[in-house]
This record gives C-alpha cells, structure tokens and sequence, in this order.
C-alpha cells in the first residue's frame, strides 16, 4: 500500500511548486548588480550633447537613474507619477534616453513634462548593457556610495514608490 | 441572439455531462442498469450541446460580430474567411471550446464504437469523461465564457495574431487537440477498471486501440506543429523545447510507453499496476500542459493571454482530477502479482526496457521545463533552461531506446535467449554498423553521433525488412497476416525515417547570412541564389515586400522562389514568409530580412540554407501515425466480447452481456 | 532634371549589375563564428525563448554587437559569459551552469535512469524466483498425491 502512495506524494510536491508559482512573474529578472557598484558612466547631456554628465559626479548623493525613451509607450505611464515625485525634490533623478533620437526625446519630454534634473542620453545602449537593462522603463536607485539598492523592473507606480522606493531613500539619505 | 444560443448551450451541457457522469459512474458501482443506460445517449447529447456552442461562435466570427468581446479581440473585417473560421481556436476561450468539442467528440466515438464491449465498462467510461467534461465546463463559465459581449461595439476587431494567419492554424490545434484530449479515453478506461476491481488481458484489449489512436492523433498535431514552425517563424528551426512543445510531447512519450505496455497487458496479462500508471500519467501531463500555456507560470511564444485566477481554477481542477485518480490507484491497484512469470531474456523485458526508458526521457523533459519554476518557488533565483540541456539529455537516454526496440520486435514472449537472438540478428547488425559507419563518408564530414545514429536506422530498418521477408517466406498464407505486424513495422520505420531526418539536418545543414542588392549571388552547399528583383505587393490585410530569388544549381534555373516581409496593418513587428523549395533530399530554404541602412536603401539581409533531408522528420512522423493507425485497425479489437468475459461481477443486477 | 535623373539611375542600374557575389552580413567570418557559437548559449531576453544567436530583436543585436567587440578584444569564453551573467543574471545562460542548485536538473536524469534499472532488474528478477518454485520437493509430492487419491475416492 505504502509504494502505492508514492505516486499521490510526488504529485502534491508538484501541485505546491505550481501553486507557488503562480504568484510568480517569470517576466521578471531581477537585476545581480543590486548591492553591488554602479557603472561610473559619462553620457551626452540631451538638450546640449556636447556636454557630458558623469555618474561619478553624483558620489555622495542618493540619486535615480530612470531610464526613458519617446517610443516607449510604457513609460508614459510612469512619467506623470515622476513629475509628481520630482516636485517633492526628494532626490535628483537623472533620465537616460535610451537608444533614441535627441529631437524626439526632446518633443516628449516638452509635451509629457521633465521631472529630470539631468537628462542624458545613450543612442547605442551601451550604458544600457552596463546596467543590465532589457526593457524601458527600468530605474535604479543609487546610494551616496554609488552602489545600486533597489532596480524597478517596468514603469515606477504609486504602490513601488511610496512602499519600497521613499523609505529606501529614506534610509540611505541618513 | 446567437452567441446567447451558444452561451446557454454550455449552460445545459454543464447539466446534462454532470448529470450523466454521476449517474453512469454511480450506477456502475450499484449495478443500476437503468442509471448505466443513460451513458451513450448523454454523450450524444453532449455532443449536440457542445457542437451547437462550437456552430454559434463560428458563427459570430464569420459575421463579423465585433459584440462578442472575443471576436473583436481576434478578428478583423480584413481577415481572410478561412482565418475568420480558425480564429475561433486562436485564442483562450475558443481554444477552451475547441479542447471541450474534441472531449465531446472522443466520447461520441466511444458511444459509437463499443458495441462489443460490456455496458458497465463502457458507462464507466463515459461518466468518468463526462465529469472531466464538467470541469472544463465550470472553467469556461466562471472564467473564460468566450460569448460575453461588450457595451462599447468596436467598429473592426483587434485582427488575429500574424503569426497566426497561416494554414497551420487551420490544422494543427484541431489536430493537436484530438490528441491531447483523446489521452483522456485511456485515462477514462483506467480509472473504470480501477472502480471495477478487475484488472485483466480483457481491458487491455479494450483500452488498446483508443490509446493507439489518441496516440495517432498527438504524432500529427505535433508533427505539423513542427514543420509550421519551421517555415512560418524563418530561422529554419523546428524544435525549440518551448515549455509549450514540451506538454505536448510528454504525453506523445508516456502515450508510446502506453501503447507498449498495453501490448504486454493484453499478451500476458503482466504489468498490469504499470500500465494503469501510464494511463493516468498520460492524462496528467495533458492536464499539466493546459495549466502551463494558460497560467502564466512559464514564459513561452505559445503562451495565452494569461490570469493568474484562471491558473488558480486549472491547478485546483488537476489536483482533482490527478489527485483523485492517483488515490483511487493507491486504494484499488492490483495486489495480486501476475501471475506469469517471464525470463531475462524475452520480449516482456525489452519492451520492459523501453518502457522504462521513454518514462525517464518524460520525466528528464518535465524536469528541465519545470526547473526554473522550482527554483523560483523556492526563493533561489531565476535561471532559465534552454534547448542545450535538453538535447544533452534527452538523447542519451533516446538512443538505447532505438536498439533495444529490435530485439523488442525479434525476442519470443516468455522465454527467449540471447544466442537465438544473435544468430538471427548477427548479419543484420553486422550489416548496419558497417553502412552506418562509412554513410558519413558520402555526405561530407565523418562524426561519432551521425555515425551512430545512421547505425541504429539501419539496425531498425534491415531487421524489419529482414522479420518482413521472413514473414512472407514462411507463412503458409502471408495474407492471413494481422495487420497489427504491418502497422508495427510502418511505424518502426517510421521511427528510424525521422532519425536520418534529425541526423542529417543537425548534422550536414548550412547556412549564410548574407547582405544582397538586386544581381547579387550567394553560393551555398552547391546551390547558386540570385536576386533578381524586390518589389511591393500589397495584401488583403497587409503590405509586403517581395524578392524574387533563383535557385540555380549545375548552371540550371532550378526554381524561382518569392519570400517577403509582410507588415500587417493591425500590427507594427515585420513577419517573415520564407521561401522553401523542397524534395526529399533536401530543402533550400530563403528566409528575407531587413532592408539594410547603407544610404542606398537597395541592400536587403538575406538568409539562406541549404537543409538535408529535413522533410524526412516530417515523412517519418506520418509514416509513424499510419502504422499507429494499421495497428489501431487490427480485427481483434472488433471481435464481439465472448460471454465468459461479459461475467464482471455477479452482483451486478442487470447487466447485459 | 527628369531626364538627368533618369540617366543617374539608368547609371545605377548599369554599375549594379556587376554587383556579383553577395557580401556575408558579418564583416569578420573567424570573429563571427566564434560570437555564433557563444550567443547560442545565450538567452534572448526580451524574446520568448529564443537564443541571442538567432533573435532579431533590438536587444538581441545591440548585445551581439558587445560580443564581437569582446571577441575583438581577445576575451575568453568563460570571461565573455562572466560578462553576460553579471549584468544580466544566470537567466541569461540559456545552458544552465552546473552549480550546486542546478545539480539536480543536470544529474537528475541519470539517477532517475539508474535508479529505473535497478528497479527493473530487481523486478525482472523477482520474477524469475517465483517462477522458479513451483517446482515441488518429495515430501510435499507426497502430499499431492494423498490428496489426488482422497479426491478420487467415491464418497
């Protein structure tokens, strides 16, 4: 009777994993540079691309880096939940405009409102790669130490901001 | 008004299947003849229910009624009337009713053609798969009623999938699905069996051919899948051990594994517990397939729309269903040993062998697609398992499978030895190994895999012939044959036709990718591509771009082949139409990519290949459906059921013989 | 100007037509197959199960284009994949590693292969014994044979 079980005892490790799984998004890859050095990048400034903007020049400040483009119909939805948030003038935010056109980078950001203190832009999506970054929108919160803490995989909503992304900048900004 | 027909429809089959299942399996637990009686009828009804439904929302698609939130989600004014019909199955919930239409009509089948086997038996059946009925039913209805309609009408629907509108998805879900659910009837006859009491040689007999035909069913479906993704998706590819491909082959394995221990069950009467194992086994993996695609549990090109709430429902309906089975096993699975008894060497044991071998492949495929999932369950990650593990495991373990199906073929039932056995076989094997080792030589480069390989197709083929010869030499009158023996041999070699298929191609295919404008060349395995012209032609509900590419071998026109990119209007993703030019020895294949951004706006990437012997997958996996099918036909399985057998259990009040 | 036009393109046609044998896609063959061979051991990312060497997503070629640069650079395989894992995760390993996590899935087979053959060796055994012992020692034939008779006897 007992070997007979067998059978009935697999299947029910079974139906748990599945079971488990479907609170699960295997969409979603979370980042391995979490804890770990951002990239210390330099990028052309959107507006005057001669300029260049620097990651290292951000050292000592908790800072985000969202990444955006004009073809990115996603990230229209985060963008005025950003505009909010800058106002509140927690932190700079940095946009990086990901393998766009400067021209339409700029029109979007005139119709959809700037919430960046520095807009940058990365037309190969070299910096992209460097952040593991394989869908618009992702953002990265960086710490006074430059060192990532928390990646959003998709576009910034209410419930990520005010649950998991304010009390991380809370707490890094002591 | 008519998709409300339909609607309420599936609110009466819902009825009726609960109805006739409770009846028929309760009735033949008490032996109540008049509840059993109610068995065939009810599945005609059901049939006529479902069938209804299924006419109501074709229907709705041919007319173009964009009220039906499911048609405006996967139609189209523009959409080509075939396509308008094979959209009804393009998306969940009609995909849902096409999988209840297949159900309905499985158990019509087996209302149909029984006459000759013992009403309790066939009640049972009935009721087991009426009630698997009702679960699909209960899905449909609280969650996924392909007839809602929408308040804001659209005034054209959201188009069907590119990807989609191609004759493979006329064809190859119907086809996929008759198999999928056609694993239901043996499950069904397991899980009568188990509530009878009564494991015999008399119940293999009976279960045998349904299994050989969802069988039949499942090689097809997932046969034209294959080649529909090879010359639909354009990287010439046609496995790719997407989660989805792989529910549909664990049950093709656990099925083949099935139909085999069936063979020995009703020879012998050995092997009994097993094969009601493979049988509820074989259902599972069904069931475990349609929870993957619809759940959102795993990614895949395949996968529905997903909602984590549907997943909820099928997890629930396959613990049931699964859990159920798996307990009545445990409490009613013979305790009795068989009786017969069999030798080392013998044919129980190497179809014991092989048993045992496709039932561990099985189990090494759901492994690598579940992994990820398991991994993630438990917090550990996220890693992904791609096809370089699986065909690392999967063909070791295949490969004996190939040589010991031989001996399978050759050794006595019973008793055998292995001096018998080599003597008949020693030429034969001699033979392959010799053929097998030097055929590399001929087509280009030698390898150890394509060198083993082609050996065992030869081992496969030169023992069939040889036990055909045999047959027709020896045998008073060889017409008198069963037809079982041709059907074995048609698929055996069958089998070995898609090895050499798989062999070649991974083993001798080319390919260039290459940059041509208009004039260009490119050489590949002595076959010469031009490309005369590219020209815009525009479609019922697309623009394409089309090239005009001469396949020129020996200084001769072979063909002049037309691949495009098409940019649907409901869609922004450019689809590729490939070009393929076939013969069985080989398929050119032309695949157009991009035109190129160098300024002249005249230089298009262009993919071609040259693909030996790829049509024999194909060839060998019909050729394997129709010895399934010979087999399926034998006339014992026609033969009325003797009186002796009728005598289940004399406490049955009523039962007819 | 339409008809200089005409002759520009009339030009064209001309020259193009000692276009000849198509240039392959890749600048570099050697470079090129060695970027083939890694990425198909790379996951497409934003593809539903496709590998890197085939995909033609945006990301697909972005990435393929960082292998060729790495590949230029003289980077080892094992140094490129390091690259690869770790900005993307182990995700992107379309072959999984073989670590203690994944040894399971990679081991997992042969042990349920070995263990299924000793399970059938024991069982073909098993029956090989049973069927061995019908065979009846002297004692218990005499016993048979007492029975027969009793059986035959009239009562």
């Amino acid at each position: 009777m007992k070997k007979k079980l067998i059978p009935l005892g697999i299947f029910f490790v079974l139906v748990v994993f599945l079971a488990i799984g479907l609170t699960r998004d295997p969409h979603e890859i979370p980042s391995p540079l979490i804890g770990k050095p951002a990239p210390m990048f330099t990028a052309p400034l959107l507006q005057t691309p001669e300029q260049q903007f620097s990651a290292k020049d951000m050292l000592g400040q908790v800072w985000l880096l969202n990444t955006w483009a004009s073809w990115c119909v996603a990230c229209r939805q985060e963008h005025p939940i950003l505009v909010e948030f800058a106002k509140t003038k927690t932190l700079p935010i940095v946009g990086l405009d990901y393998k766009d056109q400067n021209a339409e980078g700029l029109k979007w950001l005139a119709r959809f409102g700037n919430p960046y203190d520095q807009a940058i832009t990365d037309k190969d999506g070299r910096i992209g790669i460097d952040f593991g970054v394989y869908g618009v929108p992702e953002s990265f919160l960086i710490d006074k130490a430059g060192v990532i803490r928390y990646k959003q995989i998709g576009p910034v909503t209410e419930e990520a901001l005010r649950d998991k992304i304010v009390p991380l900048i809370r707490e890094l900004q002591k | 008004m008519i998709p409300e027909i339909g609607h309420f429809s599936l609110i009466l089959a819902l009825f009726v299947a609960l109805a006739m299942g409770t009846l028929a399996v309760v009735g033949g637990q008490q032996g109540r003849a008049d509840w059993m009686a109610l068995a065939r009828p009810g599945a005609q009804a059901l049939w006529l229910l479902t069938a209804l439904s299924f006419a109501c929302l074709t229907y709705a698609f041919f007319t173009n009624d964009f009220s039906v939130s499911y048609v405006a989600q996967h139609s189209n004014t523009k959409l080509p009337d075939i396509y308008r019909i094979a959209a009804v199955w393009g998306g969940h919930e009609g995909s849902l009713l096409l999988w209840l239409m297949m159900l309905c009509t499985w158990m019509m089948a087996v209302s149909l053609f029984s006459r000759q086997l013992p009403e309790v038996m066939v009640s049972r059946v009935l009721g087991v798969l009426a009630l698997v009925a009702v679960g699909f039913l209960l899905f449909m209805l609280i969650t996924s009623n392909p007839f809602l309609r929408l308040s804001d009408i659209p005034a054209d629907g959201r188009d069907l999938n590119p990807l989609l509108q191609d004759p493979g998805l006329v064809f190859h879900p119907p086809m996929l699905y008759m198999g999928y659910v056609g694993m239901s009837v043996p499950f069904a006859f397991a899980i009568a069996a188990l509530l009878n009491g009564r494991l015999d040689a008399a119940w293999a007999r009976w279960s045998r051919p349904w299994a050989t035909a969802a069988w039949i069913c499942l090689t097809i479906g997932i046969a034209m899948g294959s080649w529909w993704a090879y010359y639909e998706l354009g990287w010439g590819g046609w496995w790719f051990w997407d989660p989805v491909e792989n529910a549909s082959f664990l049950p093709w394995l656990v099925g083949t594994a099935l139909i085999h221990s069936l063979a020995v069950t009703e020879k012998r009467g050995l092997f009994r517990n097993w094969t009601i194992m493979l049988a509820i086994i074989g259902f599972s993996l069904s069931l475990l397939g349609t929870f993957l695609v619809r759940s959102g549990v795993l990614t895949s090109v395949h996968a529905f729309a997903t909602d984590p709430k549907r997943g909820v429902f099928i997890l629930l309906f396959l613990a049931v269903v699964v859990g159920g089975s798996l307990t009545l096993f445990a409490m009613r699975a013979s305790k009795v040993r068989a009786g017969g008894a069999f030798a080392l060497v013998s044919r129980e044991t190497f179809l014991l062998v092989n048993n045992v071998l496709l039932t561990t492949a099985a189990a090494a495929v759901l492994l690598g697609t579940l992994y990820p999932l398991i991994v993630d369950a438990l917090s550990l990650g996220k890693l992904s398992v791609g096809p370089p593990y699986f065909n690392s495991v999967f063909a070791p373990i295949m490969l004996p499978v190939l040589f010991f199906m031989v001996l399978g073929s050759y050794a006595r039932w019973k008793n055998d030895s292995i001096a018998e056995l080599a003597k008949k076989l020693r030429p034969v094997a001699i033979l392959s190994v010799l053929l097998g080792c030097s055929a590399p030589f001929l087509a280009g480069e030698w390898s150890p895999l394509v060198a083993l390989s082609l050996t065992l197709v030869f081992w496969i083929v030169f023992a069939s012939i040889q036990q055909i010869y045999r047959q027709l030499k020896d045998t008073v009158n060889w017409k008198s044959t069963p037809i079982s023996f041709w059907g074995m041999h048609m698929a055996h070699i069958g089998i070995a036709v898609f090895v050499v298929g798989v062999t070649m191609v991974k083993g001798y295919e080319t390919e260039k990718d290459v940059r041509m404008v208009v004039g260009d060349t490119v050489e590949v395995a002595n076959y010469t591509f031009r490309l005369t012209g590219i020209h815009e032609v525009p479609g019922p509900n697309y623009t394409a771009d089309q090239g005009d590419v001469e396949v020129i071998r020996d200084g001769k026109l072979l063909k002049t082949l037309h691949p495009e990119k098409r940019t649907y209007f409901s869609s922004t993703m450019p689809m590729t139409e490939t070009a393929i030019d076939s013969n069985l020895l080989r398929d050119v294949y032309v695949s157009l990519g991009e035109r190129l951004e160098d300024g002249t706006g005249q230089a298009w990437a262009m993919r071609v290949y040259h693909k030996p012997f790829i049509v024999w997958i194909w060839l060998g996996s019909l050729m394997m459906a129709l010895g399934g099918g010979m087999a399926a036909l034998d006339r014992r399985y026609r033969r009325k059921v003797t009186a002796s057998a009728a005598v289940i259990n004399p406490k049955i009040k009523g039962a007819a013989a | 100007m339409k008809y200089w036009l005409a002759l520009v393109l009339a030009l064209q046609c001309v020259l193009s037509s000692y276009a000849g044998e198509a240039t392959p896609l890749a600048e570099d063959p050697v470079v090129e197959q060695r970027m083939i061979s890694i990425s198909e051991e790379l996951r497409c990312l934003v593809c539903q199960n496709e590998s890197l060497a085939g995909s033609r997503a945006d990301l697909a070629q972005d990435l393929r284009r960082e292998l060729r640069e790495l590949i230029k650079a003289n980077k080892t395989d094992a140094e490129i994949m390091e690259y690869m894992v770790s900005r993307y995760g182990d995700f992107v390993r379309y072959r999984p590693a073989v670590k203690p996590i994944t040894w399971l899935l990679w081991f997992g087979p042969f042990l349920l292969l070995i263990g299924a053959i000793v399970m059938l060796v024991r069982m073909v055994r098993r029956n090989q014994r049973s069927a061995e012992s019908p065979l009846l020692d002297a004692a218990q034939r005499k016993k048979a044979q007492s029975l027969l008779k009793d059986s035959e006897t009239p009562s």
